[in-house]
């Protein structure tokens, strides 16, 4: 909320700068964001009486004038069109500062000026520039014109919490001063008035809970083409508040100042009797925005016998509003329930100054003070004639405010600093809290204003804000020491990140919900889950893969002249399994270039390829019962995938990404892509020790001709289920395909390690664990040897 | 007879002009060979008197050992000087790069979310995690935040298409709800941090769709205002590194704690809003059924993008999700 510092200080002036008042209220937790002058600085210029207008000697357009600013006539050159004699305008002296330009003693075609009379523009006011900014008939001659326009002041913009709704107004920010700095505050002068007709509208409360008090009162043979005095068009303004019609400003004026919002009728819009109602399902009402809403029954309405006239606390209608016709207003303050008002702007998709202070909760004891007051204001302003105040109210209906007890104990312990009895009853005092001793400490009444004070927790709150957080010293806790677990078969997402960066990869990080044709394309996943309300239709659904973010990233880079992308990301996907989500960590990374980084002495360069890729996953998953098996997957290269399996289940999977997807996402090559369940990689083996020979090994190799289409983990399998126990290692070493090997078939030569832990193999040993190798391969796999 | 003397003068000059392995064993020959020279005097000996025999013989033998020490020297010296030439010749240009594959590095967030975990991980919390996708319970209702307070116009928030019958969904706009899951399934005392991805309607310069918090809790029997402030003071300290940080507490308002203060920091210039935090409302605790006349803690919550950029002097939100690894391999 923004509001004049000068108004503020006409309730409480504590001698505190601009400055330490906005860090008062901030640090009392009502943040000050920012503060800025009502007007831009000018200096010198003040109030003169035009005594004479003479035409220019040698320019039409230009006046000569005479100007009394209290000491010898000044002669000032002026060529605004409205300049008249015994008008009262701003006079810029000689020495002047003024926003965009500096005042000096010129002969303006030949006639010396000392000075210059100003429009609002030059002044920096407004963007009047049309002629000289008039002011009052009574303006004191010489006066400074800052003082007389009431420009020396400060706009404050304030942001109360949403519990602090009794801070939206002029009044409750001043208590609140009152309460941080001790000053005392001025209670504002508002008497009854006294009815001088006694016409007044029944009305009617058909929804006691959503509105238990409502106030009413006929004004009668009003003059709502009254201007809006300045003083208020200003106040009004410094809060951001445009001058409407007078009767309308006098509503805003109060709300601002006191915090009640209030509104006003056309009384002779009004048919029959005031019901305060639920609307009826369906029913239409034109609102002051113009917009005409279709209402349910969550909506409270003022109405007439025939028709609602506004929605509640929102908003007035069209049709009841005050116009240029009106004679007589219903004046109207009335306490809604925030549950009844809540939630409602966002229904609407608007809110405004009055539902915004009815959903944070408005004193609900001010509303004849309000009416008062705003009824003495359209008085003086617009004339007319009150009636009486027409009050219906519920009273078991209004909010309670129920005692709430605060220990001192308790205080203790939350805080970590003891309080003096007298202390804290110094702070209630302060805030205007009715409090008694207790045996433990206090019993406290809520005020009425006070929305946020139910639970001791809330009282708390308030002794630390008001005696400073920062005097609350700040303090190491005291408990007993307790280690944390460390699971040595878990490792932690750290260290993995770790492992993948060592490997040339580099972290990304990309937005968790994703283009729906990624879904489709990367996962073949035409159901992903989608957001109802996306910021953009590239964001619009969440990923089930980390797939698509990579490919997009990789495709950035190449774009920015990268010609070697290593990416990786650790994040949740999302998906939907029936009903419910699921939303497992994976990790996942993308290769694309060449295989090492550009350097001297490695040529020719190679392109990345799935082996290389592959050595990378078995880095990070490190783990000995990982195997890779041929499977086809939406994103990939159905030749160039394959599934991931640790003892059997599927944890992820890698391969080339599928050349349709390159030649889409426009990739000059295709990148090398893998994904693992975070969970499955994060699992280590405990190491287990097995002795080692003292022995001496033997290395064997052989090499075989078998079926090109022969899985090299096949045969892995097949020889490790069955080989000699003294085959320690069998693993390839290299394939040949080519001259001497027939179309259709591949050399692999393999390398073996013999060896017994017990003793020296014999020749005829080694001879014969190498033959039943050999026999194994020929048996399942038809292999010659070479 | 020859000059000893002279002998052992003359072989001493003879090896030292040697610079050739072979030509130095070749003037060996001269000297100590089967014919050589000091080998003619040994054999001379028997040719004298007995009694001069044993001077004699001392005197040759001492001229043998000053002849062969004087050989090994010199051998050693050329061993020496070829070594020498040959490590020369095989001498590198050390200043070429090195070859091999390269490394990557962690996203600057990743790398500050690992700086956040150590240091709470040294104060004893342990890390606690939970779902993105929430229900409206958990990301507001249990914090105190029932349908239509209107501090939920605070967070604007992602909800997912269609209604579900556990509530409505949505992604999580605050780390919050992992207190509260966490709270459910565990007993007091309780101290744990849970960092995470945010969501919330907002984009521009300073605002991402997406970011991400770290959330701390600390439940025990007396675990106190003035602890939250002295713990979320040490970790700034530790994290910043720097001396001159201040940190200050400003009242605010957050529904799930009371006390609640904003967290501002500054290096001496200006305040930087970094966090909220506050003590665990009576209601939340007792929305878990944890005895809140028993237990009370604190909670406090910030920023890791924030503490990125604060730390790195990254002045772009958007930097963080661009992933252009121009920018992103800076923080090697």
């Amino acid at each position: 909320m923004k509001f004049s510092e000068n108004w503020l200080r006409t309730f409480v002036d504590p001698k505190l700068t601009t400055c330490e008042l906005a860090d008062l209220l901030t640090f009392g937790g009502i943040e000050v964001e920012g503060t800025q002058p009502a007007s831009p600085a000018f200096d010198h210029v003040v109030v003169g009486e035009v005594l004479s207008v003479t035409k220019h000697p040698n320019a039409d357009r230009l006046n000569v004038c005479q100007i009394n600013t209290g000491a010898a006539p000044l002669t000032i050159v002026c060529g605004a069109p409205n300049v008249r004699p015994g008008m009262r305008v701003p006079a810029a002296l000689v020495g002047a500062q003024l926003p965009d330009m500096q005042i000096k003693a010129a002969k303006v075609r030949g006639v010396e000026s000392s000075g210059m009379l100003c429009s609002a523009k030059e002044l920096g006011i407004s963007d009047a520039a049309a002629g000289l900014l008039e002011l009052a008939e009574n303006a004191p001659i010489g006066a400074d014109v800052q003082q007389v326009l009431d420009l020396k002041d400060i706009i404050f913009d304030s942001k109360p919490t949403p519990n602090r709704g009794d801070c939206l107004s002029l009044r409750g920010l001043a208590r609140e001063v009152a309460a941080l700095s001790g000053a005392t505050m001025q209670a504002l002068d508002a008497p009854a008035v006294t009815a001088t007709h006694d016409t007044q509208l029944t009305i009617a409360l058909h929804a006691p809970k959503a509105c238990p008090l409502y106030c009413g009162r006929l004004v009668q043979g009003v003059n709502v083409k009254a201007p809006t005095p300045d003083w208020m068009v200003r106040r009004l303004a410094r809060s951001g508040v445009r001058s409407i019609s007078a009767v309308v400003d006098v509503t805003n004026y109060v709300m601002l100042e006191l915090g009640q919002p209030m509104h006003a009728f056309d009384a002779g819009k009004i048919e029959g009797s005031v019901q305060v109602r639920m609307a009826a399902p369906g029913e239409k009402l034109e609102l002051l925005n113009s917009e005409t809403r279709e209402l349910t029954a969550e909506f409270l309405v003022i109405a007439d016998d025939k028709k609602a006239l506004a929605l509640a606390g929102i908003m007035g209608g069209a049709q009841s509003a005050v116009g240029d016709d009106t004679r007589n207003i219903l004046l109207e303050a009335a306490f809604f329930d925030p549950e009844v008002i809540a939630g409602k702007s966002r229904v609407l998709g608007f809110g405004s100054d009055s539902s915004y202070r009815f959903e944070r909760g408005v004193d609900f004891s001010g509303a004849c003070e309000a009416m008062a007051r705003a009824t003495q204001l359209v008085l003086d302003i617009c004339g007319g004639s009150a009636g009486p105040v027409a009050v219906a109210e519920s009273k078991t209906h209004l909010p309670q405010r129920k005692p709430v007890d605060v220990r001192l104990t308790r205080v203790a312990r939350v805080l970590g600093i003891a309080f003096e009895g007298a202390a804290v009853a110094e702070i209630f005092a302060r805030l205007g809290f009715a409090h008694v001793a207790t045996v433990e400490g206090f019993r406290i009444t809520p005020p009425a204003h006070r929305f946020d004070i139910a639970i001791e927790e809330d009282l708390i709150e308030e002794i630390a804000r008001i005696h400073g957080y920062n005097r609350i010293p700040s303090a190491a806790p005291v408990v007993a020491s307790q280690a944390l677990p460390q699971m040595e078969k878990r490792r932690s997402t750290a260290s993995m990140r770790r492992v993948l960066a060592a490997c040339d990869y580099q972290e990304v990080v990309t937005y968790s919900f994703v283009d729906r044709a990624w879904e489709a394309d990367f996962c073949a996943n035409s159901t992903p889950i989608a957001l109802a309300n996306p910021i953009a239709s590239q964001m619009s659904v969440m990923r089930s893969s980390l797939i698509g973010g990579l490919v997009s990233t990789v495709a950035y880079n190449l774009h920015h002249k990268q010609s070697r992308v290593r990416v990786f990301e650790v994040g949740r996907c999302f998906v939907a399994e029936g009903a419910a989500h699921q939303q497992p960590w994976r990790i996942a990374a993308a290769a694309c270039g060449e295989a090492l980084p550009d350097q001297w002495g490695v040529r020719p360069p190679r392109r990345v390829d799935f082996y290389d890729v592959k050595a990378d996953v078995e880095a990070l998953l490190q783990t000995r019962d990982l195997t890779f098996a041929a499977a086809s997957h939406p994103a990939l290269h159905p030749g160039k995938s394959a599934r991931l399996l640790l003892s059997g289940n599927t944890v992820g999977w890698m391969g080339e990404l599928h050349p349709r997807w390159q030649q889409k996402y426009d990739l000059p090559s295709a990148p090398v892509l893998f994904e693992v369940e975070l969970d499955a990689a994060a699992a280590l083996a405990m190491p287990a020790y097995a002795s080692i020979s003292r022995f001496p090994p033997v290395l064997r190799d052989l090499a075989v001709v078998l079926d090109e289409k022969t899985p090299y983990q096949d045969i892995l399998d097949a020889v490790n289920s069955r080989k000699p126990a003294s085959i320690l290692e069998f693993a390839v070493f290299d394939i040949y395909r080519g001259q001497g090997i027939e179309n259709g078939k591949k050399s692999l030569a393999f390398r073996m390690l013999v060896q017994d832990t017990r003793r020296t193999l014999t020749d005829a040993e080694v001879d014969s664990a190498v033959s039943e190798i050999i026999k194994i391969l020929q048996n399942q796999f038809n292999a010659k040897l070479r | 007879m020859l000059d000893l003397d002279s002998l052992v003068k003359d072989a001493l000059t003879a090896f030292a002009a040697i610079s050739d392995a072979d030509a130095l064993e070749q003037s060996k020959a001269r000297y100590l060979g089967k014919s050589g020279l000091l080998t003619e005097q040994l054999k001379a000996l028997g040719k004298l008197p007995p009694a001069e025999k044993p001077a004699a013989g001392a005197r040759i033998n001492a001229a043998k050992t000053v002849i062969e020490q004087a050989l090994n020297d010199r051998r050693e010296a050329l061993q020496n000087t070829r070594l020498e030439a040959q490590l020369q010749a095989e001498a590198l240009d050390v200043t070429l790069p090195g070859r091999g594959s390269g490394v990557g590095g962690l996203h600057p967030v990743s790398r500050t979310l690992e700086r956040v975990e150590q240091i709470f991980h040294s104060l004893g919390f342990a890390v606690a995690d939970g779902p993105e996708i929430e229900t409206d319970f958990y990301n507001f209702t249990a914090l105190n935040q029932p349908e239509n307070h209107p501090a939920r116009s605070m967070h604007d928030t992602f909800y997912l298409e269609g209604e579900n019958a556990g509530g409505r969904r949505l992604l999580r706009t605050h780390t919050s709800p992992i207190q509260v899951r966490y709270m459910e399934s565990h007993q007091p005392p309780l101290r744990i941090i849970a960092p995470g991805r945010v969501y919330r309607v907002d984009s521009d310069a300073t605002h991402s769709p997406m970011f991400h918090q770290v959330e701390g809790l600390w439940i025990d029997e007396h675990i106190s205002f003035a602890n939250l402030k002295g713990i979320v003071t040490e970790f700034f300290r530790l994290f910043f590194e720097r001396a001159n940080l201040q940190v200050r507490f400003r009242p605010s308002f957050f529904p799930f704690t009371e006390p609640s203060a904003e967290i501002d920091m500054s290096f001496g210039e200006g305040w930087l809003e970094i966090g909220g935090c506050g003590m665990v409302h009576p209601k939340v605790l007792q929305n878990v059924k944890i005895d809140n006349e028993r237990f009370q803690g604190f909670a406090f919550g910030m920023g890791l993008d924030r503490l990125t950029m604060l730390r790195y002097g990254v002045n772009d939100l958007r930097l963080f999700f661009e992933n252009d690894l121009r920018f992103l391999r800076q923080f090697r």
